[in-house]
């Protein structure tokens, strides 16, 4: 568990761990950032605490990826077996990518945009290299 | 509030680059020389390159790529030109453009009267999986990359954001591939300079001779439509929708202004430069444009005193099809949602009123990506000059320009380019 430090990707992925989602708040000015920021770039204040966030959101823009980077090969996806990744708005405001879970992926033209989705965990890696990413499934 | 312009004037007076493709044995230091070569030749009364002053390399990664850091000081070596000052300028697929801006800045402050701007990229010695790893490091790798984003990728998330925004359907796509390669046919220093349609021809021939079933496409779109022949990269983004794996250089050789006429009588003299950053996708309030293209475009047209429909040749950055369909919106030559359909009409082919990347576009010239930048350059030198032979231009081609973007827009730069 994180303890209430720095506003590290770490820390984010740490979480993530625990299933929770969380970003960072700005004090001075009450602006949300999901993943986390450890300075706000409006106030650029570094008075910031940590927020979560319930996961839900709807889907902004998407693409099917036949061709993915080593981890996504290593987890077993390739262009007879491609992966949904997207744009989510959160419920709370901010905009964060994950891979999403749950559509046809053989038919990408029936995934719809703005279509309602809530946050998945998903597990990739083995041994210490082992960690959980958010994602998403329809809601 | 700074002014925006050159204190100095600055010109090009020669340019040059290798051959884009897939070159095993060679390394990027080769290619630079050809380019190089070039670039001594294009010089109308010639030069002695011993008055180069300093040397500005665009290169995004070949650390990743070849194993080879510290790039500069080694193409510097290659042309010999040691012991000038060799600086590297990366802003990932946009570095010769940062180059060129850094040789413009070190010119107009006065620092320096003649300074040689490079590009330089070696892609293919890799598999395929990891040139896509090394590309992703220019993209967030703490939060972006372990989602499964690629940057076909993230192109593909423009492409369906525009198309649930404006009614685009992937022909749109399909039909920037089909141009861009009718152009780079015309381009011998094209890596794929075929036409769709000779592709697909190469392709019945190798199936007949294979004894496989032979392909029964009717027409270009029906080929791009074929998920075997044109694989689904990430959709809609497909194979002829990406740009290719390439190795490649450029050079060019800029002056100050006042002493361009002892080098050439047809000088491209740098009427307007632009340059701005932006976040990561996620956090973009719309994902149909790019802001920092917009930003760059609008400071380099406020210097050069021109606007959109001034511009007679423009080299933007297609490294997807939807990336010269959202270039043309951004640059303002079509309004938002509009591009497409001017790409589909014909309206930006060669021969169309608004060409848009004579030399083949990234697509079909090739996209080695630090040397792109400064080989765009290098297509609106030729066309100004009346030099690009089968592909050039008709009309009297007086102002250009070029378009380059650093990952999904998080950098770009749009340089403006006429005569004095």
């Amino acid at each position: 568990m994180a303890d209430n430090g720095s506003f590290t990707a770490k820390e984010y992925y740490d979480y993530l761990a625990d299933h929770k989602i969380m970003g960072t708040r700005c004090v001075d000015n009450g602006n949300l950032f999901v993943p986390p920021r450890a300075m706000c770039p409006d106030s650029h204040s570094t008075n910031m605490e940590w927020a979560e966030v319930k996961g839900s959101g709807t889907l902004r823009a998407f693409t099917v990826i036949g061709v993915g980077p080593t981890a996504m090969v290593e987890a077993g996806y390739n262009i007879k077996n491609p992966y949904c990744a997207g744009i989510v708005e959160l419920e709370e405001g901010p905009s964060v990518a994950g891979q999403i879970l749950g559509v046809d992926v053989s038919k990408p033209e029936t995934i719809k945009i703005g279509m309602p989705l809530k946050a998945a965990f998903v597990e990739r890696g083995e041994g210490d290299a082992k960690r959980t990413y958010l994602a998403f499934e329809p809601a | 509030m700074a002014m925006n312009k050159l204190n100095r004037g600055v010109a090009i007076v020669g340019a040059g680059m290798s051959k884009f493709g897939a070159f095993p044995g060679k390394a990027t230091r080769d290619l630079f020389v050809e380019s190089f070569a070039e670039m001594q030749g294009s010089v109308d009364k010639g030069v002695d390159v011993k008055d180069i002053e300093a040397v500005f390399i665009g290169n995004y990664s070949s650390d990743l790529f070849e194993g080879q850091g510290h790039t500069a000081p080694f193409m510097t070596h290659a042309v010999g030109l040691n012991p000038v000052p060799a600086t590297r300028c990366e802003d990932a697929c946009a570095s010769s453009s940062a180059a060129l801006r850094s040789g413009i800045m070190a010119i107009a402050s006065g620092l320096y009267d003649m300074v040689l701007v490079g590009g330089i990229e070696k892609m293919s010695d890799l598999p395929t999986s990891e040139v896509t790893d090394t590309l992703a490091t220019a993209s967030d790798a703490l939060y972006d990359v372990p989602a499964g984003y690629t940057f076909p990728g993230f192109y593909a998330t423009i492409a369906t954001a525009y198309m649930d925004k404006y009614g685009a359907t992937p022909e749109a796509w399909m039909s920037v591939g089909i141009k861009n390669h009718d152009a780079g046919s015309l381009n011998p220093k094209a890596q794929f300079g075929q036409r769709i349609r000779e592709l697909m021809d190469i392709k019945i021939k190798s199936a007949e001779k294979k004894g496989r079933p032979i392909p029964t496409w009717a027409d270009e779109m029906e080929f791009m439509h074929d998920d075997r022949a044109n694989l689904v990269i990430a959709w809609p983004m497909r194979l002829f929708d990406c740009s290719p794996v390439s190795d490649g250089a450029a050079s060019l050789l800029l002056v100050a202004e006042d002493l361009a006429k002892n080098f050439t009588d047809n000088a491209l003299h740098i009427i307007g430069s632009g340059q701005a950053s932006d976040v990561t996708l996620r956090y973009r309030s719309d994902l149909t444009t790019l802001s920092s293209a917009k930003a760059a475009a609008q400071q380099a047209y406020e210097m050069a005193g021109v606007g959109p429909k001034d511009i007679k040749v423009a080299e933007v950055h297609d490294c997807f099809t939807v990336a010269e369909v959202v270039a043309t919106e951004d640059l303002g030559f079509f309004s938002p949602g509009q591009g497409y359909e001017a790409a589909m009409e014909g309206v930006t082919s060669l021969r169309g009123p608004r060409p848009i990347n004579s030399s083949g576009g990234l697509k079909s010239k090739g996209h080695p990506v630090g040397a792109s930048g400064a080989g765009q350059v290098v297509e609106v030198w030729k066309q100004m000059r009346g030099e690009a032979g089968a592909r050039q231009l008709e009309g009297d081609i007086d102002v250009g320009l070029t378009h380059n973007v650093g990952g999904t827009g998080e950098s770009c730069f749009v340089h403006i380019f006429g005569r004095k």
